[in-house]
């Protein structure tokens, strides 16, 4: 088997708050000790309630924020070792588009200068080609290549994120992270994105991180799947096994949340009590243990931390995943 | 028996430099008494418009047209006087909204907040207020509703910030609550809470609830009827098992087909073309005609009444006439 194209192991962002004041405050565990690889023209989707972690391991993995410990592998190459000048280069080849393109997007600059702006910096073709380049951008993703005169403002949310994906396009990566790219969108148009996604992965092999909190969203679109849970994973493994069988009485319990538009499937509904808790002052044991309704939850869960183990085809951090729930 | 709530060709017009617009267009529905009504519909549709439309809350320069009908028992509320208003708004009629954090003060404790609602419609004294609001907060099953009452809203979650505000809604023991878009900007596994605290209410209420929200699958297995909205009109009515089982607006068929499922096999989602048109530019004909992969000649300019598809389910479309195939 080839290397994967991105390998993480044991990612690691704690935010220390800062201040005269705050100076004893213990840091927030945002993302704590988190592995995963991603292969060539896969999907690994990363799934998981407000305030798990799973957007600070996307901009964490693009150094967009320093990481506290831990390695990430992108193309063979130790990504957090790289030095600016060669960091800005392989850049090119990891991207990352957001929930809100709107933010993402200067409101002063055109589209097509927007999308341009990566292929200049990059060097990646002549002057001359650039607006023949950008119109074959805008209409890979469904837009009109006419709309490179106009500015962010004219689109509505679904065009700002097709923008978006055609901008983080221009420079040819080979990897894009997906920060909830269709959980602001409505519903008809949140389908039209994710189709796009899957058109592009078919044509240009481009593999995906997919960070999202809709399970159903994520069992369209990825291979594998990682539901984090209080900034660590808590279960991995192929979409279709660990949705069909889940083993970690969170993943149960989010699945069975999930609201299922048809009155005639009958479903047990798992609710939680409580919260998730805060990640500056994380339970002792299984960070989920508070909460969790397994009828085998014993006093192990709340002082050994369980960790990832396999079981059948998916990994676990369950002391009691084999035992029925 | 009488509805509670009837409403009938409700219109709302705006009126600005750009022009007039008109975002709710003719919605006539009814609500029962006991009876939970879903208005479901995407961004821009006019569905949180109509309900701020039943407490008079359109923002100007929004206006309801005088054709319009409202009435509560009976009651016109689109006649009544500011004062006579002030005793259904939040008495007979209560509301609760997608962002608790923006319709609580920052600077009260819960109980105050809970315990002006209580006074603002009960002759009582402050601490039987104050330990209705306990009570309150025990019925919406808060964790640890004692403490509760003396912390301010930034020490609470969502999740419990949603409770409160329904605390406050019930307070006055409303006979209508309007829920608009309760649950979205809720992690799912809170929304699970609030839904099964808003249908736990309301078995042990008989309170009416009125359901605003764009997404389908809370609707399921919770709603008694479902009415869809579509650029500032109801284009289906149904009870909500005959609208799963027979969907029959294109434009419901539609944003049924765009929903990624939990189960069953995964294909290719068919999502809808196009864009939800802007109210200033509501399309010629039926509203739907430029998107509907059965658009007919004749939809691009006659414009389709509710029309019959079974007994409780009518839809705004042309097809119903032919016979919708199923």
């Amino acid at each position: 088997m080839s290397a994967p194209l991105l390998e993480v192991r044991d990612l690691v962002k704690h935010y220390q708050a800062t201040g005269f004041l705050a100076r004893k405050a213990p840091p927030v565990r945002a993302v704590d000790g988190v592995s995963f690889s991603v292969g060539r023209a896969e999907t690994l989707g990363l799934v998981g309630e407000s305030g798990c972690g799973k957007s600070t391991v996307g901009r964490t993995i693009l150094r967009l924020q320093p990481p506290t410990a831990g390695s990430v592998s992108f193309e063979g190459t130790d990504f957090f070792a790289l030095e600016a000048a060669a960091l800005r280069q392989a850049r090119r080849r990891i991207q990352i588009i957001f929930q809100d393109p709107y933010s993402s997007l200067n409101p002063r600059m055109t589209v097509g200068d927007a999308i341009a702006e990566g292929i200049e910096i990059h060097r990646l073709a002549p002057r001359g080609e650039i607006p023949a380049r950008v119109a074959r951008l805008l209409e890979e993703v469904g837009l009109d290549p006419g709309y490179a005169s106009r500015y962010p403002h004219e689109f509505s949310g679904g065009q700002r994120q097709r923008i978006g994906i055609a901008r983080a396009l221009a420079v040819e990566p080979a990897f894009l992270v997906c920060d909830e790219p269709v959980s602001a969108l409505d519903v008809s148009v949140q389908a039209q994105v994710l189709n796009l996604l899957a058109d592009l992965q078919a044509r240009r092999g481009i593999s995906y991180l997919f960070i999202a909190h809709d399970l159903a969203v994520v069992r369209q679109i990825a291979h594998r799947v990682a539901v984090m849970y209080l900034g660590r994973i808590v279960e991995t493994g192929p979409t279709a096994e660990v949705l069909a069988h889940p083993a970690h009485p969170y993943t149960r319990a989010l699945l069975s949340a999930v609201p299922v538009p048809d009155p005639t499937t009958q479903r047990l509904r798992i609710v939680l009590p409580g919260d998730p808790p805060s990640p500056s002052n994380p339970p002792s044991g299984c960070p989920f243990h508070p909460r969790c309704p397994h009828p085998a939850k014993n006093a192990r869960c709340t002082t050994d931390r369980p960790l990832l183990h396999q079981l059948g085809r998916s990994e676990v951090a369950c002391h009691h995943a084999d035992k029925p729930a | 028996m009488k509805p509670l709530l009837e409403v009938e060709d409700l219109r709302i017009t705006f009126a600005t430099g750009a022009g007039t617009s008109h975002p709710v267009d003719g919605v006539s529905f009814s609500i029962a008494r006991g009876e939970l009504l879903a208005l479901v519909g995407e961004s821009g549709c006019g569905k949180s418009l109509t309900s701020l439309a039943l407490l008079r809350l359109v923002p100007p320069p929004g206006r309801i047209l005088p054709s319009s009908t409202i009435r509560l028992d009976g009651t016109d509320l689109l006649g009544l006087d500011a004062a006579t208003l002030r005793g259904v708004r939040g008495r007979r009629i209560g509301m609760i909204f997608q962002d608790p954090m923006t319709s609580l003060n920052p600077v009260f404790t819960v109980a105050d907040q809970i315990s002006e609602s209580v006074r603002a419609h009960q002759r009582v004294s402050k601490p039987s207020a104050r330990a209705r609001a306990l009570e309150l907060l025990q019925e919406v099953g808060i964790p640890d509703p004692v403490a509760r009452l003396d912390q301010y809203p930034h020490q609470l979650s969502g999740g419990m910030r949603q409770r409160v505000m329904i605390a406050i809604a019930l307070a006055s023991e409303p006979e209508l609550l309007i829920a608009d878009e309760p649950t979205t900007a809720l992690d799912v596994t809170v929304q699970a809470q609030i839904l099964e605290v808003l249908d736990r209410l309301r078995a042990a209420r008989g309170m009416a609830i009125l359901l605003i929200t764009h997404d389908l699958g809370i609707v399921a297995g919770r709603a008694d009827r479902v009415a869809v909205m579509y650029a500032g009109r109801l284009v289906e009515e149904a009870a909500t098992t005959e609208l799963f089982a027979r969907p029959s607006h294109p434009y419901t068929r539609g944003l049924l087909a765009s929903v990624p499922r939990i189960a069953g096999p995964v294909t290719r989602l068919t999502p809808i073309a196009g864009n939800v048109p802007a109210p200033t530019a509501w399309p010629a004909g039926c509203r739907f005609h430029p998107r509907c992969p059965q658009a007919m000649p004749r939809c691009a300019t006659d414009d389709p009444p509710p029309l019959p598809v079974a007994s409780g389910h009518r839809m705004r479309c042309w097809l119903a006439e032919a016979g919708v195939p199923t």
